[in-house]
């Protein structure tokens, strides 16, 4: 495979420095993501879910098995998430599962991965995002499509404390400079006290 | 800002929606039948009512659907959403 440049590698340095008690930011450049479309009702789905190991979740939802995850993005899309380097395989069992009877697209270059954790990453996403973050409406195994700040981002809930956010590469910079700027601000916030 | 009720994904805030226009407005079946007025009307002509409006609006930051939501145009109260294919009654 040619070299890949990871979208994110200009800001290693300032994402590294974002310096912040309460949460850490971290960078996942690559990772297998293969788009589907499929009728939840129709006779693609039980094929997809017996070839994948996970049901197809409902509408706000990710299941997970043996390292696969699909996350809910719509009534009839999901997003397959794996190891990077999983793709191919993923496109090709999904391909046989799906058939005709919807569609199966490599999406892996079309978004990248930032992970905020910590007992205030909650908090530091909510200085760039209205989505309700409350553990009541978005706890472990949620994920959303929606809006941080003016750039469409996947949020996935991978823990208490821990969030996965799919970026599109050009998107990517503009949003972990929000993150580490809602650190700074909290960091601030904090030394004040 | 409205917080809009996707049929499918929940309550969200306003900036991730696009607005539609009026909902219901059914493309005519033989449009090459239909006078330039009569075209004329379908293409540009809206209802412009006091009170609860049935619009299009989609969910473009979300999961992409089109949907239908009822506001009251007096108020801006927004009285429910719906699905497309469901009816007006159906909103929630």
């Amino acid at each position: 495979m040619a070299d890949r440049a990871a979208p994110l590698a200009a800001l290693e340095g300032a994402i590294a420095d974002a310096v912040f008690a309460g949460a850490t930011l971290r960078t996942v450049p690559f990772l297998a993501q293969v788009g589907i479309r499929l009728d939840p009702a129709g006779p693609a789905a039980p094929r997809v879910a017996a070839a994948l190991g996970l049901e197809l979740p409902e509408a706000n939802l990710v299941t997970e098995s043996g390292g696969r995850r699909a996350l809910w993005l719509g009534p009839d899309e999901w997003l397959v998430v794996a190891a990077d380097g999983e793709e191919r395989a993923l496109v090709a069992i999904l391909e046989e599962a799906i058939g005709a009877d919807g569609a199966v697209v490599d999406l892996s270059a079309n978004r990248t991965g930032l992970e905020l954790s910590g007992p205030q990453a909650a908090e530091v996403l909510a200085t760039c995002m209205a989505l309700d973050l409350h553990p009541r409406a978005f706890g472990p195994g949620r994920c959303a499509q929606t809006l941080l700040q003016k750039a469409p981002v996947i949020v996935e809930r991978r823990g208490d404390d821990a969030f996965l956010l799919l970026v599109r590469p050009s998107f990517a910079a503009y949003v972990a400079e929000w993150l580490v700027d809602g650190m700074a601000g909290l960091a601030a916030d904090l030394a004040a006290v | 800002m409205f917080q809009i009720r996707c049929p499918y994904c929940g309550p969200r805030d306003e900036p991730e929606f696009k607005y539609g226009g009026q909902a219901h407005v059914a493309y005519p079946s033989d449009p090459e039948a239909l006078s330039d007025e009569e075209w004329a009307r379908f293409l540009f002509f809206r209802d412009n009512s006091k009170g609860r409006y049935a619009e299009r609006w989609n969910h473009a930051a979300g999961c992409r659907r089109w949907f239908n939501v009822i506001r009251d145009t007096g108020t801006h109260e927004l009285v429910g959403s719906y699905r497309v294919g469901e009816q007006p009654a159906d909103a929630r």
